[in-house]
């Protein structure tokens, strides 16, 4: 029998990988509220499926580092050992860690195994600072026979949260040695015994049990995994065994309440020796009655103890399957994997059939009388149902900001400790949707934005306290829709920008001239300006040169706006307005000769007709016009695209004053069409990148019009045209 | 009738399908399977900065395809776009690996023809001529010549050559 584990690899990665990022929240979670054990529990949960799943597939170095982080958790989850700083510490560089060797064997990067080491040896210290010795971890391949210690109380998972004070479980293995029988000792009067302390649960493990031809039946072949519900000491349990010790190997451990144990199927098939009715379902009286028809005398004694264990036998199963259950619960309703492939080819097909339907929309209005009627209207129901169809296809690739904010309170809790400040994550609005691709290239602007808030933006907690503010400063992240855009706020309540000191700096580095008189918001923007950062001493945190100016180009390629709001002393708001998807963009149509383009809407300041006599010429270098008390480049469309206008007289004409990458110029266009959303196609797929393109879309007829891409058309203008290089 | 040939470099092929279509006097063919489909003419939007027999992209469900106009590629002189005038879209390997979609303006498209070894020539080497390293060879058919086109330098040449030049002006 074998199977191809390879095939499950992927699925071993993903789900260790959500399981870290349920791991690093909940311990993040533990950090506030100091210890609660349900969280512990999670965390040990995780741990746990993390090393089956390990262990299973032979991915040893993770087994066996789960497994002594899964012993410290247990000891936090017992109170014998209090959750401190240290512990925190290590635990949450066990999720990096763990990580980091999850990639290791994915794609065979090399973790770092220094880290590893020093970590893994951490995580003993720990353990043994807590005055238990840490196990040796179990056999990676022989995890399927028998199920790990700790795993062993499976039905203790069903130790309801409000009931984990009521009583004690023990988890005793008991494996006996060869002359255990023969030196009179009784495995039956043992469990007996045990079982006058409280409900006594009894498993036996039959993987070392010999072939009937081998069999001695002077020798005790079985190992048993026993759960205790009982109140009682250690030394009670102890005192039990007192006789068979010397006789048999013993490890009795303390449990509140256990994992359910996922692993009990792959157990069945991937055990060989193990026959599959013991494996596959625990059920105490049946697995000893096989036992007993290869070995008699041995044996008979304990089918007795099964019998009344069999009686509770039934429940634990059906206890631990409902344990498994709830944090599936919590994990949010029922999803499953689709790739992003799939969702785009449908939300292609989606916007043929919209061009399609627009096509039968226009034939319809040729068809007369009660037939045209009745064409019509069933052409109009289907127009909304295929618009909400397009809706919802697009809604499939949104997902909750949540997503990106999941990776600031562990951002927050670093940074802030080792700047020695107090700072508390606010975070609001964590379920507002936005596309996913939107959402993966807003994460290191926001990560910048937060850095930067923490590292000069609060100030030290005395600091604060002597400006009379609370000595924890607050970060604030927030999301909202607003109209058919999402906002996202990073606020603080620290010093503000100090306007004077980018005003000194902007001039020494000769951004601005020392007789400019700058509104607040005109300084704001100066920070917004390459190769521009106040901090004092540059930290490793920030203020490396990788400045706003990244950001905020980031935000545009996304279609997205950002601003800034402060006041000294007493924070700064960083308000990004982004759209809700990358497919979609607003634009205003234009039409050159016989060419319509479309113009995104971002980019557009405003649209005026010159009046005769309002633009100059720079000699041979190209025209401009006043705008505001400035003049600009005018970029006269049809000649950069080369395109046959219908106006070539500026007047006759529409001016459109575009901004792109801090670069403005006029737009030389035939007319204004009107304002559209489009769907963005990409050239590069089958041509090829075109300067001053963005892409096309298809217009409801089914022509093809090309999107604009307004920093490049500049660029593009500024090589062949001196005028429009002055303002660059 | 499909025969197996074995050739002097010990490749072995079996008779092909080939697409052939009129361009001016001549007639070419192009391996059906690289073919997609074939649509009627309409009309195309102008891409800027493009090479001349790149005519501009159409709308083939929902993907953006680049026409090339084949009249203006070999030089031929250009003919008025009539109801039998197709465009043949074919897929073309990228020297990367991957794959791009195009579109070939042709006068009309003649016949489907299975094409086997014994059919095949070498295209005659002219020196000093301009590349021909898009024809992969001639064919005798009904006795007149076929010019077989190689899908992937035919195509390839024209995309890279338009996106090349933007790079250059950028």
């Amino acid at each position: 029998m074998s199977i191809d584990l390879a095939q499950f690899h992927a699925t071993f990665f993903e789900e260790s990988r959500e399981a870290l990022d349920t791991m690093e929240a909940a311990l993040l979670e533990l950090d506030e509220s100091g210890g609660d054990p349900e969280t512990i529990n999670t965390i040990f949960r995780v741990a746990h499926s993390i090393k089956g799943g390990a262990g299973m597939f032979g991915f040893s170095d993770i087994a066996s580092f789960t497994h002594t982080l899964e012993t410290l958790l247990d000891e936090l989850r017992n109170s014998r050992v209090a959750l401190n700083e240290r512990i925190s510490n290590a635990l949450l560089q066990s999720v990096d860690v763990l990580r980091a060797m999850i990639g290791t064997v994915q794609h065979g990067h090399e973790a770092d195994p220094e880290r590893v080491a020093t970590l893994h040896a951490e995580l003993t210290a720990l353990v043994k600072g807590a005055g238990v010795d840490t196990p040796p971890p179990p056999p990676v391949i022989a995890v399927e026979a028998s199920t790990p210690p700790a795993a062993a109380p499976a039905p203790a998972g069903a130790a309801a949260p409000e009931s984990t004070s009521a009583r004690n479980q023990w988890a005793i293995r008991f494996r006996a040695r060869q002359e255990l029988l023969t030196r009179g000792n009784d495995p039956v009067r043992l469990f007996s015994e045990l079982a006058g302390l409280g409900p006594l649960d009894a498993r036996p493990d039959l993987s070392t049990m010999p072939t009937l031809e081998a069999l001695d039946p002077e020798v005790c072949h079985i190992a048993w995994d026993l759960v205790l519900t009982s109140d009682v000491a250690r030394e009670t349990i102890d005192l039990i065994f007192e006789w068979a010790e010397g006789d048999c190997d013993l490890d009795v451990k303390r449990v509140v309440a256990a994992p359910a144990e996922p692993a009990a199927v792959t157990e069945a098939t991937e055990t060989e020796q193990a026959a599959a009715p013991e494996a596959a379902a625990p059920v105490a009286a049946e697995a000893p009655s096989a036992a007993a028809a290869k070995a008699e005398a041995p044996i008979a004694a304990p089918a007795v103890v099964a019998a009344p264990a069999a009686a509770s036998a039934a429940a634990p199963v059906v206890k631990a399957v409902e344990g498994s259950g709830k944090p599936a619960a919590s994990a949010d309703s029922t999803s499953i994997r689709v790739s992003i492939e799939k969702i785009d080819e449908l939300l292609n097909m989606v916007s043929e059939i919209v061009i399609t339907q627009s096509m039968l929309n226009q034939l319809a209005t040729r068809v007369d009388g009660v037939a045209g009627d009745a064409l019509k209207s069933g052409l109009a129901q289907l127009e909304s149902n295929v618009r909400e169809l397009q809706e919802s296809v697009m809604r499939v690739r949104m997902l909750p900001v949540s997503f990106v904010f999941s990776r600031f309170p562990r951002l927050v809790r670093d940074l802030s400790h080792r700047l020695g400040k107090q700072i508390r994550l606010k975070m609001t609005g964590e379920q507002t949707e936005l596309d996913k691709t939107v959402l993966e290239k807003i994460g290191d602007p926001l990560v910048h934005l937060v850095r930067n808030s923490i590292d000069h933006g609060i100030e030290m907690p005395d600091a604060r306290v002597e400006a009379g503010k609370p000595a924890e400063g607050t970060v604030h992240l927030n999301a909202f829709h607003k109209g058919g855009s999402i906002t996202l706020e990073v606020s603080d309540d620290g010093k503000g920008l100090d306007k004077d000191r980018i005003r000194e700096k902007a001039i020494s580095r000769g951004l601005i001239d020392a007789r400019d008189a700058l509104t607040d918001d005109q300084i704001n923007e100066l920070i917004f300006l390459p190769g521009f950062s106040t901090a004092e001493a540059t930290t490793d945190l920030s203020g490396r040169g990788v400045g706003m100016d990244v950001v905020r180009r980031n935000i545009k390629e996304l279609g997205g706006s950002i601003e800034l709001k402060s006041e000294k002393g007493k924070g700064t708001r960083f308000v990004i307005n982004l759209p809700l998807t990358l497919a979609i963009v607003d634009g205003l149509s234009v039409q050159v000769g016989e060419e319509t383009y479309i113009v995104p809407l971002v980019t557009i300041v405003e649209s005026l007709q010159l009046k005769p006599g309002h633009s100059n010429n720079l000699v041979d270098h190209g025209e401009v016009f006043s705008f505001r008390g400035d003049y600009l480049p005018i970029i006269r469309l049809h000649e950069a695209f080369g395109v046959e206008p219908k106006a070539r007289n500026l007047h006759e004409g529409l001016v459109m004053v575009v901004e792109g990458d801090g670069r403005r110029a006029g737009l030389f266009v035939d007319s204004l069409l009107g304002q559209q959303q489009v769907v963005i196609k990409s050239m590069e797929s089958n041509y090829g990148r075109i300067e001053g393109i963005g892409g096309a879309t298809i217009l409801g007829e089914g022509a093809v019009a090309l999107i604009l891409d307004v920093p490049g058309l500049i660029r593009l203008a500024a090589n062949s045209q001196p005028a429009a290089r002055l303002i660059a | 009738m499909n025969s197996v040939v074995t050739q002097a470099d010990g490749t072995s092929a079996t008779a092909r399908q080939i697409l052939t279509f009129r361009l001016g006097e001549e007639t070419f063919g192009l391996d059906i399977l690289r073919v997609k489909e074939i649509r009627g003419w309409s009309p195309v939007t102008r891409v800027p900065q493009a090479p001349p027999q790149v005519l501009g992209v159409l709308n083939l469900r929902g993907a953006i395809v680049p026409i090339i106009d084949l009249r203006v590629r070999f030089a031929l002189p250009s003919a008025e776009f009539t109801p039998v005038t197709v465009i043949i879209v074919i897929s073309v390997k990228m020297l990367d690996g991957s794959t791009k979609e195009c579109g070939l303006v042709v006068d009309s498209v003649s016949d489907v023809v299975d094409l086997t070894e014994e059919m095949r020539r070498e295209a005659p080497q002219i020196t000093g001529s301009a590349s021909i390293d898009y024809i992969e060879s001639l064919a005798t058919i009904d006795d007149g010549m076929l010019i077989l086109l190689d899908a992937d330098a035919l195509v390839r040449g024209e995309i890279e050559i338009a996106t090349g030049e933007q790079n250059a002006a950028a």
